[in-house]
């Protein structure tokens, strides 16, 4: 079967670009799903805090979910659910599986990666011991508490104090086990410093920073870990074990973009972020293919989902309708120093659009400005007082920033006078 | 007296000075929106938070577990008042975003709604 646009996730990423590419005139658009309902990781996100730079207004994750999910009804967007996609070639065909059409084959004219990121998991961390239940990651703790209704441990130990192990360092609260603390690696922390405020100090729930699980005890179940601390070389410090009985350890030690099957498409992926490397149109190095939300690279806010996933529907929409420009001539985007990678990383010459580009820093710098140089004209700068890897840097670059000016763009951080 | 706050209204998470004279709010900055202020002044005098859980449900096609929230934020020392407020509800599909699941829990006079269809 022939398809215009064939999207593979149905998250907040894949939704948001459906709806995208349906405004902008596209009506033979299928979403692939591989759960039972869509929204993706928004279901199990309960808390509060999403939609306030979209919606205006605070939301929990069903909500935000819903929102999307309703627009995606209104404009009768197919969404097949329980579909698993397992292959998609150079060519855009997407072989897919689902209880209800069994094994079929899409021929796509444009593909959206939309499939979202992965926890990284303990076999991952080389943490010694042997291999007792009551190891979850964070992410999976949070799907047994809030949509199967079981509470995995009672006396819990946090490793990383990424977004979803402070959520849930809080949930576990509520629910009434005792969350010992949260041991970080570095000497800060990765989440959003709201959660930290409202997930830990309101429960007087101690973060250890440059902290880290040595050892895990127990044969059957968890029984207890060997905390340490960890000098500037991030390896453990002799002397400072300390052992914490605990029946749970939950895992919050960082996301990975999903992309095995942008890999059997042939698309080229970025060592920095994991996901697709694209140009500022989101497309991949496959034409015709684009990507958005986690699998391109993870992100901490919801809202900037939808805003990335949202050009890649008018993308690909602009692709299938032939209205894409011949691609000419483009620039790169360099990181500079404290800047570890930028979405996108290259930008046509000929693009009449504003570009939106979405970047990570890679340390805590405090009183420091982003500049963005044209080689050696700095061309535009944003002051702030303390940057964060945990959160996501935006820029917006004018078309008239780049035009009649030769070379590559770089950006970096500099400390403030 | 200065106090040094993070707001937690949405990810940004600005970081607010706010200053203090005999208990009264005096300034407030740091913020970038009107919603930090607001935060700012409740949090050094009567701080609130909005409470989320999830509660069982029965015959819903979609799912076993309901999302709820506090209808608005409620004081930030009844937040286990507010989870024990909803021990022991359950719920019968079907039910729709916005449906009250508790009326005035923990005497907050704040509504417990669902944040999920099921």
């Amino acid at each position: 079967m022939k398809k215009e646009i064939v999207i593979i996730g149905g998250g907040p990423a894949g939704l948001a670009a459906a709806v995208s590419a349906y405004d902008a005139g596209v009506r033979d658009i299928l979403i692939l799903e591989r759960d039972e309902t869509a929204g993706g990781i928004l279901n199990q996100c309960i808390h509060n805090g999403f939609g306030l730079h979209t919606f205006k207004e605070e939301l929990t994750g069903p909500e935000y979910a819903a929102r999307y999910l309703k627009m995606a009804q209104e404009r009768e967007i197919e969404i097949s659910l329980n579909t698993m996609v397992l292959d998609i070639s150079p060519e855009k065909t997407v072989t897919a599986v689902s209880p209800e059409r069994g094994l079929f084959t899409l021929e796509a004219e444009a593909v959206i990666l939309a499939m979202g990121c992965r926890e990284r998991p303990r076999g991952a961390l080389a943490i010694p011991g042997s291999r007792p239940a009551g190891v979850y990651t964070a992410g999976s703790a949070q799907r047994l508490v809030n949509i199967e209704g079981v509470l995995p441990g009672r006396e819990v130990v946090i490793l990383g104090s990424g977004d979803i192990g402070l959520i849930m360092a809080r949930r576990m609260t509520l629910e009434g086990a005792h969350v010992k603390c949260v041991a970080e690696l570095m000497p800060y922390s990765g989440g959003l410093k709201r959660n930290i405020v409202q997930c830990l100090d309101d429960f007087n729930i101690p973060l250890l920073l440059s902290h880290t699980v040595t050892a895990i005890h127990g044969k059957e179940r968890v029984e207890g870990i060997t905390l340490a601390e960890v000098g500037p070389d991030r390896m453990p410090v002799k002397g400072t074990e300390e052992y914490i009985p605990c029946d749970t350890l939950l895992l919050s030690v960082g996301l990975l973009p999903e992309n095995e099957l942008s890999k059997s498409a042939g698309v080229a992926l970025s060592p920095v972020t994991g996901g697709p490397v694209v140009d500022e149109t989101l497309e991949t190095n496959i034409e015709g293919v684009y990507a958005c939300g986690n699998v391109l690279h993870v992100h901490d806010l919801v809202d900037n989902v939808s805003a990335e996933a949202a050009k890649a529907g008018l993308s690909a929409a602009a692709y299938v309708q032939g209205k894409k420009t011949e691609k000419g001539d483009s620039f790169r985007i360099n990181c500079g120093r404290g800047v570890r990678y930028t979405v996108p990383s290259t930008v046509y010459r000929d693009e009449k659009e504003n570009v939106t580009i979405r970047l990570r820093v890679d340390n805590v710098y405090k009183n420091a400005s982003l500049n963005v140089y044209f080689g050696e004209e700095k061309i535009s700068g944003c002051k702030k007082n303390i940057f964060t890897p945990g959160e996501m840097e935006t820029l917006i670059l004018l078309p008239k920033q780049w035009q009649g000016r030769e070379g590559d763009l770089t950006i970096a951080l500099e400390d403030n006078a | 007296m200065k106090q040094e706050l993070t707001c937690i209204n949405c990810p940004m998470g600005c970081a607010l000075t706010v200053e203090i004279e005999n208990g009264e709010v005096l300034s407030v900055t740091g913020n970038t929106c009107p919603r930090g202020d607001i935060y700012a002044r409740k949090e050094v005098t009567a701080p609130t938070r909005i409470v989320t859980s999830s509660v069982p449900v029965k015959g819903s096609p979609y799912t076993r577990m309901v999302s709820v929230k506090t209808e608005k934020d409620i004081p930030k020392g009844k937040i286990f008042d507010c989870i024990e407020a909803l021990k022991g509800v359950e719920l019968n599909s079907p039910v729709h975003i916005g449906d009250v699941v508790v009326t005035d829990a923990a005497g907050t006079g704040v509504n417990i709604i669902a944040t999920k269809e099921a």
